[in-house]
């Protein structure tokens, strides 16, 4: 039942699949477009660099990229040029606002959008690359399950899934999971809700996708399927206000019940998935 | 287009045809010029069979890889676009090296031919059968929905072991085969490496668990049962509970705890 994307234990000698990186990487992905996934990458990643953890958001949403739209950069070399071999990996990692690195994409990605074997090796080896020098390695993937999606989370040792409380988002978040589970053997998804109205509501979300996971997605013996909630961010005006202006929420308005939300996220990851600070 | 210039004009007996009628005479194919044919009309029909004949295997008259490559890229951009189930099998004949130490080399070429033919008529017209090296064949099956899949290779499977080839006037033997599967990515344009790869485990998959057996690659459950939905709503349904309550005076909504109590299971 294993996929491509995803290198069974016993074959991880072979040259022929790729392995997992060694260290923490994160992917920050979702079922559907435009739920957040980047404002919480970009974000959380100032949160996390805030408590002192060296941190890294790599925009492996290859297609459609725009984490360099909100961070409000415009890099001379990107992720393209290290690609294409015109730039070597470190002179492309950029410092971003919130304290935190940052590697682009960069617009001539889209050519890269569909997933080649050299694509992929090439993507692994860079993330190889970045791992050792970072706490945590962000992956702003894209939505959904193509395969450059599904391979860049095969990539990361733990998922973060950002949906929001739309019956739109839930069916794609639930679908995606569940591709997740099937195809990669993913046993742990931790989940956030954005744009939350109501105390209470992110956490009864995850309860309900895990009740129907429970009904309906049959696993291995002794391997069920486990949502942790990570935490709700609320509407807040703020985030409007941030995002047109170009800036960080973070650094903007940390205050703010969205900045308050995103500083606990960064707190509980940083309690149990991501190693103290060195 | 340069060549339609010298069209009228073309001299076959200056042409080298012959390399390509030794070629075509030795498929079997008449390539002499009729009388009243025109040098155009014939000259396009050399050119035709040649094409032919360069996606042909010449043992078994199957596709060959060749054939095999380019069928495979439209389906990728037909399931791109249309979002259509197509299915792509790999097939290996077991142990087909002890067929050849056994009986011979020329007992090997009538044991592919047979089995060629065999999986041809498993088959509908529409379905692609290809050579693809050695003892191993690919079909591309188009519009094969998830369902079927796996009733269609076990059907394959099942004739080729129930044959019975002869291959001298005394001898018959019979041969199993191995078959992986894998549906390409649907809506997705994926790449022909990378669905041929995937195919491959499960062939290895089937090989390694003890062959004369079907490996598929689960297709992504990318549906959402109707029953599915309908528990994923509860919360909003629940919400709308409260919200009702509250403006008819019932106590606030309480933060984190209780609303997953009120979640209907």
């Amino acid at each position: 039942m294993n996929d491509v994307l995803t290198p069974p234990a016993a074959n991880q000698n072979t040259t022929k699949v790729p392995l997992r990186p060694q260290g923490k990487v994160l992917a920050v992905t979702s079922g559907k477009g435009g739920v957040g996934k980047t404002f919480v990458s970009a974000n959380l990643a100032a949160a996390l660099a805030k408590r002192g953890h060296k941190v890294l958001v790599l925009d492996a949403d290859l297609g459609l990229a725009n984490l360099d739209v909100v961070l409000n950069l415009y890099p001379k070399i990107t992720l393209h040029d290290v690609f294409t071999g015109k730039a070597k990996l470190e002179d492309a990692i950029l410092p971003a606002p919130g304290g935190f690195s940052v590697l682009l994409a960069g617009s001539g990605m889209v050519e890269y959008s569909r997933l080649t074997p050299e694509v992929r090796d090439e993507f692994l080896h860079i993330i190889n690359g970045l791992v050792p020098h970072y706490d945590v390695v962000l992956l702003d993937t894209g939505a959904g399950i193509s395969d450059v999606v599904l391979f860049a989370v095969s990539m990361a040792s733990e998922v973060l899934m950002v949906a929001t409380p739309e019956p739109t988002s839930l069916t794609d978040a639930y679908a995606t999971i569940k591709v997740l589970v099937g195809q990669q053997q993913r046993q742990t998804i931790r989940v956030v809700v954005n744009q939350v109205s109501r105390p209470g509501t992110g956490q009864a979300i995850t309860n309900q996708l895990q009740q129907v996971l429970d009904r309906f997605v049959v696993t291995e013996p002794g391997r069920p399927i486990r949502l942790i909630h990570m935490g709700d961010i609320p509407v807040d005006a703020e985030v409007r206000n941030a995002v047109m202006r170009r800036q960080l929420l973070f650094q903007a308005t940390p205050t703010c019940p969205a900045g308050l939300a995103i500083s606990e996220l960064a707190r509980k990851l940083g309690a149990g998935v991501i190693p103290k600070p060195a | 287009m340069a060549f339609l210039t010298l069209s009228p004009q073309v001299d076959l007996q200056a042409l080298q045809l012959d390399d390509a009628r030794a070629l075509l005479k030795h498929d079997a194919q008449n390539i002499q010029q009729e009388p009243g044919e025109s040098p155009t009309g014939y000259l396009q029909r050399v050119i035709d069979s040649l094409c032919e004949l360069s996606l042909k295997d010449p043992l078994t008259g199957l596709g060959n890889r060749r054939h095999f490559r380019s069928t495979l890229e439209r389906s990728i951009e037909a399931v791109a676009r249309s979002g259509e189930s197509v299915l792509l099998l790999l097939l290996d004949i077991d142990h087909f090296k002890a067929i050849n130490d056994t009986h011979g080399h020329l007992a090997g070429d009538q044991v592919l031919q047979a089995i060629a033919k065999c999986l041809t008529d498993c088959v509908r017209p529409m379905d692609t059968v290809t050579r693809y090296g050695g003892e191993e064949f690919a079909i591309i099956l188009p519009h094969c929905r998830p369902l079927f899949g796996r009733a269609v290779a076990e059907r394959i499977r099942q004739t080729v072991a129930s044959l019975s080839i002869s291959v001298s006037p005394l001898l018959s033997v019979q041969a199993t085969i191995s078959i992986g599967g894998a549906y390409a990515p649907e809506w997705v344009r994926s790449t022909a490496d990378l669905w041929i790869e995937r195919t491959d485990q499960q062939l290895y998959r089937a090989k390694s668990s003890g062959r004369n057996q079907v490996c598929l690659d689960q297709p992504r459950e990318l549906s959402v049962s109707a029953e599915e939905k309908g528990l994923l709503f509860a919360h909003i349904a629940a919400d709308e509970e409260a919200m009702i309550r509250n403006i008819s005076g019932a106590p606030p909504f309480d933060p984190q705890g209780n609303a997953t109590k009120r979640v209907k299971a």
